[in-house]
Parts: structure tokens; C-alpha cells; sequence
């Protein structure tokens, strides 16, 4: 039999201060990243910011400069360049809010093959969307967000108890604010495939912390000498080898989208990886204790 | 015993379904017999637009300015109403309302009697109407209706194949072009309003010699402010595109016309393209159907050596000089186009107007090559994945592991057979779907056999520790998987093309992996443990 993790005694519900500072931090980058995109200041994707984005490829590489210098001697204006090098693509995007969409991809396409004539272009794909649509799909996925959190909050209360679907809950939220405020703070681009990732996250971290809790209730209703404390501990420590090698597996084909899956998957692979790690995390280190330390009233979960 | 059997059954015949119905999606089924393309499942996954390339268009149709049409063509019946009851009065459109100021008392009855669709709206100085509510939600959910119909019949005149178009809110439309990769010209065709109107030209007021010869483009708010308090009442001001054929620079002309409209395209019965022998440029070919004509020769007829303006969504086209009453009804639009403006201007005018003018939303536009790309490195992916999560399970947890991957095989070729089957569309965040299950698939099986282990640790027999791994594990499985279902729900709801196709292969994913799990691999341990008394577990 080969474990990963032997028989354990590890004293996780004692790691809890450190583990709220934490999240705490984790949590705190999360709200800032809720924040900057209400206002707009974060990076978003031209899905929810509105604007215009051109993905061209080139039959020969081609420096961001070289690009740049194009645009801005046909004077196209603010444009961002993000390079995808090892395919010989560039991402052209305009954060502008037009009132008539199509004037602008056609520009940047025609002064590109203008500039570069002896560099084949071929046009990967455009994207234009008005700033309605935008706006409206940012107040869609926070909708999204909210019912998803409340479908999970109900069901684990009726599965469990309520405290056990306020730790849940708050995981859940947790992981969510940790990819989402990680993003942010690393300047990746916050669009509509980000928050499908973390709608998975949210689904996947619930999972895992649902495996918890079900040993937690199991345990609690055999066991009755230790104190509470002691269960939980003694819960998370037998499903530990568990709550590891699921997250590995997921992990690995996380991973294969994140080497081989291509441009367009790469942020959602790199969301999952972290989805993955920090949800694991967080069923131990945060839903648990805040099960223990939530002042229900009765005892927590009714012996058999 | 004969249990088991059943479920060696239930699998190798859901295998054996998956197989026919993904059959569509691989190369083998262009060697199939005739018959069997006939009568068995011919339509497997559908790929999105993302992986296939193609146009994705959202409109928006503006009802606010077909409330506005109506109110402008009521308050036209409304003059002829009054004028035929000898009721002088003064009748304008403002701010979506019907201003009338009148001195006869008897106006307002005799407009609320021919319109009860008006209400009063209460002001001191003249008479103000507006549409009611419920008269304005009409019209609008009219406009879309008719926008859909019209945008319906101009793209299948336009030969896209197997084009997606519906309605979607209250005032959108989606238009799908599967492997059409021109969005300008497809944007010019379906968001052209097409409105056809015929109005005389005044050249008898003087303004009309104050106008300039041309101005250029961009110019032509400041003519019409500038001539604003000048012109006559019943005229107004719009522009004709002029194109020189030796420098390609375009100007606009300024024309003066009344703003009577004699004769609008609703009475069009047929529009084509033909050729200028002069100057070898395409023009469009109209001809009118019977009422059509006969207005038409009415109209010429009366207003000899007097200029007729052919006008397309308020820009002129051409004023030629009436020289005689035109019977027949046919006349020509020219104006320097290329044969495929021509060939597209036709189709918009057979397939008529749109009820009020649309505005682009969304365009997003993928290349056939990104598409294939993104399957190439989809497929590269999710064979990897399965790899990894293959060798990793084998290697920790030996021959039960092996079950598991084999669990994880079914998974993935039920999966797809699922998803062939309800003819789903496949985008490239359903790739990511289909992998992410993969890693997933194996979950419900890391569960039972943690589970067993323990079991084994506490002194149990083989046997008893699979029994007893799978009961104990089997809460766990469906608590944690109705969760993943609940955000896979939501994800539907809330997401637009691409991120359904993801909501779609993960939910169908969960929910097979649940059958793959609780049948799929038990059944396995119930055949080993069948045979023999099975001394040691390989975990």
C-alpha cells in the first residue's frame, strides 16, 4: 500500500489563528479585486468592459514594438498588446466605449496589413461588444455568483445544519475571493471565462469540504468522549490522504490544460490549479473551524 | 450472481450506445453503409463557434424609434381626419408625444375617437396625446417580431449554411453565421434598415440655390443647422454620397426635398441586380407590384420635369428629372456600387424593411483556423490528462486503481456519447469541461477506496471492506456531487453560448461519473470477488 500521508495526528483546528490570517489576507485581496471591478478600475475583459479585441496571427514573428509602432503611426489610440510568442500571435485590444461597433477592428486590421506588408496577417478571430452588453454581463455573474452560493447554502443546511452550511458558505466565498483577488493583484484579465472558472471552484472547494463535514458528522455521532475539538481533528485527519489525492488528480488534468490546452483555456487552467490548491486549504483550515467556533444553539448534530 | 451479470449488461450496452451515437463524430462513419447513415443517429456533437469559426451578431432593435414611426404616421392620418372634418389645427411630433394646438373645442374628441389608443397627457397650452403603456409594449414586441422575420429572410437570401437566428430579452436578436467570415459585409445586410422612400425635390423654394454644391463628410450637421430656421416647413435637408471615379474621394451634396414621401419600398415586388453598359457599374433593378405602379405613374404623371429623389435610409441615391408619366412600374437605383454592394442592396430590398432601425450590440468573429487549433490542443489536453490521471491512480492504488482508470474510460466514452446524443454543442470551455471531469471521475472512486483501506486497517476481510467501502462512501459521493450540480445549474442559467457548452459536459459529467462510479467499478469488485475468496486486496 503506498500512502501519501501515514496515519496522522496533526492538530489542525490549533493552526487556526494562522490559518485566519491567512485567509484574512487572501480574503481582503479578494474584496479589493470586487471592488476594482465595480469601478472599473481592474482589468477586465473586453466581455465585460466593453470595447474592441483582434487577435491576429503573423506568418513571421513579430516584436510588440514593431506592432505598437504601427498602431500609433495610423494613429489608433488606446490599445493594449498582449503577445502570445510562441504562435506568432498578437491580441490587440481597445477599452473605448463606441456607440457604433466596427469602425475600430477594421481600422487596426487594415493599418496592421498596411504595416506589415511582407508579413502575411491572418485575423484569429474579433471580438466587439457595446458597453451595455457589458455592464449587463457584469451584473449577470455577480447574480450568478450570489444564487450559486445561496442554492449551496441551502442544501448543505439541509443536509447538515445551518452551521455547517455558514462554514461551508464561507469557504465557499474564500476560495472564490482568493482566485479572483490573485488575479487582480497579478494584472490577469478578469472576463466571462474567469467566472465560469470560479463558479467550478466554487462547486469543486464545496466537494471537498462536503467530504469534511460528512466524516465530522459521522464521527460525532459514534464518538462521544472527546471534545469537540478533538473530533474534528481526529475527522480531518482520516480523510486527509483522501482530500490530497483528489485534489492531485484533478490537479493533473488542470495541469494538461494549463501546458497543452492552448490560449484561449490557459487562464481557465491556471484559475482551476489555484481553485484547486486553495480550496483544499480552506476545507481544512477554514470551513472546520468556523463549524467549531459558531455558537449554534443545541448540540451539534444530534447522536443516533 | 445473476445481479452482477445484469450490470455487465447495463454497461457494455450503454458502451455500445455511446459508440453509435458519437459515431458521427469520427472518421468511420463515412465508410458506414447508406442505410445506416439513413436510420441510425447521424448528428453527433455539435461544435460551437468558437471551434468551428463563424460570425456570432447581437442586435438591438430600437423600439423607442418605431413608437416614434407609429406616432409620426398617426399624427399624418390625423391631419387628413381633421382636414376632412373642416377642423383646423396644428399637428406635431416632439419627445415621443402628439402635440395639437387648436382653437376648435371638438378636436379632442374627434382624435380620441379615432385613436383610443392615446391618452391625454395633462399640459396648459395645447393638446398633448402620448400612446398608452400598454400600446408602446406592443409595438415594440412588434418591431422585434417583424426585425426577426425581415433579418430571417435576408440571410437565407444571402446562402449562409445552417444560420442560427432568434429573439432573445425583449428587443434582442441573435444572429449565428457558422463559418462565414466576412462580419462587415454580414453586419451591413442585417443591420441595414432599408427603409426606401420616393420624395420630390424643391427646387422651386430659393433656398434650395443657397444650398452648397458640397460639403465633405462630417460636415453635414452644420448645413442643417445652418439652413435650419430657412427652409420651408414641409422640406428638409438630406445628402447624397458622391464617389469621384478617378481619386476615389468622396463628397456630399446637399439636396433640398419635401418631406412628403410619394411611394416607400413596402410596395416592392421584385429588386435585382443588373449591369450599366455606359460604365460597366451595377445598379439595382425595382419593380413595383400593382399598387405600387399605379402610385408610381400617378406620381410621375403629376410632377413632370419636376426631380425625384430616390432616398435609402435618409441618404439620396439619385434625383432624376421626371421627363414623362412611367407606366409599368420600374425604376433604378445607381450610385457607384461594387457588385457585391449592388447584389446585397437587392436582397435587403426584396426581404423589405426593418420596422425601426437595430443597433449593433456584439460581434465576435473566430477564424476557422483559431477553431482548429483549439480542438488540435484540446485533444492533446484531455488525452494527456487521461495519461497522467491514468498512471498516478495505477501506481497508488495498483490493480483497484486500474479499475478506477477503467471507470475513468467509461466515463469519458459515456460522456461523449451523452453529449452526441442530445446533439450538445461542444465550445472550448466544454473541452476544459470534458478534461476537468476526467480528473473529477476518478474522485468518486479515491473516496470508496480510502474508505476500504480503513476498513481493511480495522481487521475486515476483503470482501466486507468493498461492501462496506462502497455503503459508507455512497453519502459522500452524492452530497458532494448534487453540490457541483447546483453550480453547474446556475452556470447554465447565467452563461451565454460558450460557457453553457461548459455547464452542459459538467453537469452530464458528474452525473455519469455518478453511474460509473456506484455501477461501473462495483461491478468489477463484485466479479473478483465472485470467483474466488479473495485473500488480499490489491489497494
Amino acid at each position: 500500500m503506498i500512502e501519501i500521508v501515514k496515519k496522522t495526528n496533526i492538530d489542525f483546528m490549533g493552526f487556526r489563528k494562522i490559518a485566519f490570517l491567512i485567509s484574512g489576507i487572501l480574503m481582503a485581496l479578494g474584496i479589493i479585486g470586487i471592488i476594482q471591478v465595480a469601478n472599473g478600475t481592474a482589468n477586465l475583459g473586453i466581455d465585460f468592459a466593453g470595447g474592441t479585441a483582434v487577435m491576429l496571427k503573423f506568418e513571421k514573428p513579430v516584436t510588440l514594438q514593431q506592432v505598437r509602432a504601427v498602431l500609433e503611426s495610423k494613429g489608433v489610440k488606446d490599445f493594449e498588446l498582449q503577445d502570445f510568442p510562441t504562435v506568432n500571435k498578437v491580441l490587440v485590444k481597445i477599452k473605448k466605449k463606441e456607440k457604433k461597433l466596427g469602425a475600430i477592428s477594421d481600422r487596426i486590421i487594415s493599418s496592421l496589413k498596411e504595416g506589415f506588408k511582407d508579413n502575411k496577417i491572418t485575423v484569429d478571430s474579433t471580438m466587439e461588444i457595446g458597453p451595455k452588453v457589458g455592464s449587463k454581463l457584469r451584473r449577470d455573474a455577480m447574480w450568478a455568483i450570489v444564487a450559486a452560493t445561496i442554492g449551496i447554502l441551502i442544501y448543505i443546511a439541509w443536509r447538515f445544519q445551518f452551521r455547517f452550511s455558514v462554514g461551508a458558505t464561507i469557504a465557499t466565498f474564500h476560495d472564490v475571493l482568493a482566485v479572483l483577488g490573485i488575479f487582480n493583484i497579478t494584472g490577469r484579465e478578469i472576463n466571462l471565462v474567469l467566472v465560469s472558472a470560479l463558479l467550478t471552484i466554487a462547486g469543486y472547494s464545496l466537494t471537498d469540504t462536503v467530504v469534511v463535514f460528512d466524516r465530522i458528522r459521522e464521527n460525532l455521532r459514534f464518538i462521544s468522549k472527546e471534545t469537540l475539538e478533538a473530533v474534528f481533528n481526529r475527522s480531518i485527519n482520516e480523510v486527509l490522504s483522501r482530500t490530497l489525492i483528489t485534489s492531485i488528480t484533478t490537479l493533473l488534468a488542470a495541469l494538461a490544460l494549463f501546458l497543452f490546452g492552448g490560449a484561449v483555456i490557459h487562464d481557465f487552467a491556471l484559475a482551476m490549479i489555484l481553485g484547486i490548491t486553495v480550496g483544499t486549504y480552506s476545507s481544512i483550515f477554514v470551513a472546520s473551524p468556523i463549524v467549531l467556533m459558531w455558537k449554534g444553539k443545541g448540540p451539534l448534530i444530534k447522536k443516533k | 450472481m445473476k445481479k452482477v451479470k445484469w450490470k455487465v449488461a447495463l454497461i457494455i450496452g450503454t458502451v455500445l450506445l455511446a459508440f453509435v451515437f458519437f459515431l458521427p463524430n469520427t472518421p468511420v462513419f463515412k465508410y458506414m453503409p447508406q442505410w445506416w447513415k439513413d436510420n441510425m443517429p447521424n448528428r453527433g456533437i455539435a461544435l460551437g463557434l468558437d471551434l468551428k469559426g463563424g460570425v456570432h451578431l447581437v442586435f438591438e432593435v430600437e423600439g423607442d424609434r418605431a413608437v416614434e414611426i407609429t406616432l409620426e404616421r398617426i399624427a399624418d392620418r390625423l391631419k387628413e381626419i381633421l382636414k376632412k372634418r373642416k377642423l383646423r389645427a396644428d399637428i406635431k411630433v416632439e419627445n415621443s408625444r402628439i402635440v395639437v394646438t387648436s382653437k376648435e373645442p371638438e378636436v379632442r374628441q374627434a382624435i380620441l375617437d379615432a385613436y383610443p389608443t392615446l391618452d391625454m397627457v395633462p399640459s396648459d397650452k395645447a393638446l398633448v396625446f402620448k400612446l398608452n403603456d400598454k400600446e408602446v409594449r406592443r409595438i415594440k414586441d412588434n418591431a422585434t417580431e417583424q426585425a426577426l422575420e425581415t433579418i430571417r429572410n435576408r440571410v437565407d437570401q444571402f446562402g449562409v449554411a445552417e444560420p442560427v437566428i432568434h429573439r432573445q430579452g425583449t428587443n434582442e436578436i441573435v444572429v449565428q453565421l457558422p463559418g462565414y467570415k466576412d462580419p462587415k459585409r454580414a453586419v451591413e445586410l442585417i443591420g441595414k434598415t432599408a427603409q426606401l422612400e420616393f420624395r420630390l425635390v424643391d427646387d422651386e423654394s430659393p433656398v434650395a440655390a443657397e444650398l452648397p454644391a458640397y460639403v465633405m463628410p462630417g460636415e453635414e450637421q452644420d448645413v442643417i443647422k445652418k439652413f435650419k430656421d430657412k427652409i420651408p416647413k414641409d422640406d428638409i435637408i438630406l445628402f447624397k454620397r458622391v464617389v469621384n471615379r478617378e481619386t476615389g474621394e468622396v463628397k456630399k451634396k446637399p439636396f433640398l426635398l419635401k418631406k412628403e414621401v410619394l411611394l416607400t419600398g413596402d410596395l416592392l415586388s421584385e429588386a435585382r441586380v443588373a449591369i450599366d453598359q455606359r460604365f460597366n457599374e451595377p445598379y439595382v433593378s425595382l419593380t413595383f407590384n400593382k399598387t405600387g405602379a399605379k402610385i408610381f405613374e400617378e406620381v410621375t404623371g403629376k410632377y413632370v420635369q419636376k426631380r425625384l429623389a430616390i432616398i435609402l435610409d435618409n441618404n439620396v441615391y439619385s434625383a432624376p428629372v421626371i421627363r414623362e408619366r412611367i407606366a409599368g412600374g420600374s425604376a433604378q437605383i445607381t450610385g457607384s456600387f461594387s457588385m457585391e454592394e449592388a447584389k446585397d442592396l437587392a436582397i435587403v430590398l426584396r426581404a423589405g424593411a426593418l420596422p425601426a432601425p437595430v443597433k449593433l450590440l456584439q460581434n465576435i468573429t473566430v477564424g476557422p483556423s483559431l477553431g482548429r487549433d483549439s480542438i488540435e490542443a484540446g485533444k492533446k489536453a484531455g488525452i494527456i490528462a487521461i495519461l497522467l490521471v491514468t498512471l498516478f491512480m495505477a501506481f497508488y492504488y495498483k490493480l483497484s486503481g486500474l479499475i478506477a482508470d477503467f471507470a475513468m474510460l467509461l466515463n469519458v466514452i459515456l460522456l461523449l456519447g451523452a453529449m452526441a446524443f442530445l446533439n450538445a454543442t461542444l465550445t472550448m470551455p466544454g473541452i476544459a469541461g470534458i478534461v476537468l471531469a476526467v480528473g473529477m471521475a476518478v474522485d468518486s472512486n479515491v473516496l470508496m477506496f480510502e474508505r476500504m483501506r480503513e476498513e481493511l486497517r480495522a481487521g475486515k476481510t476483503p470482501r466486507a471492506a468493498v461492501d462496506s467501502g462502497y455503503d459508507k462512501a455512497f453519502i459522500t459521493i452524492v452530497d458532494s456531487h448534487v453540490t457541483t450540480l447546483i453550480t453547474a445549474a446556475v452556470l447554465f442559467q447565467f452563461g451565454t453560448g460558450p460557457i453553457k457548452g461548459f455547464a452542459v459536459t459538467l453537469s452530464l459529467g458528474v452525473a455519469i461519473n455518478l453511474f460509473t462510479a456506484l455501477v461501473g467499478t462495483k461491478t468489477v469488485f463484485d466479479i473478483i470477488n465472485s470467483r474466488r475468496e479473495v485473500k488480499k486486496l490489491s489497494i
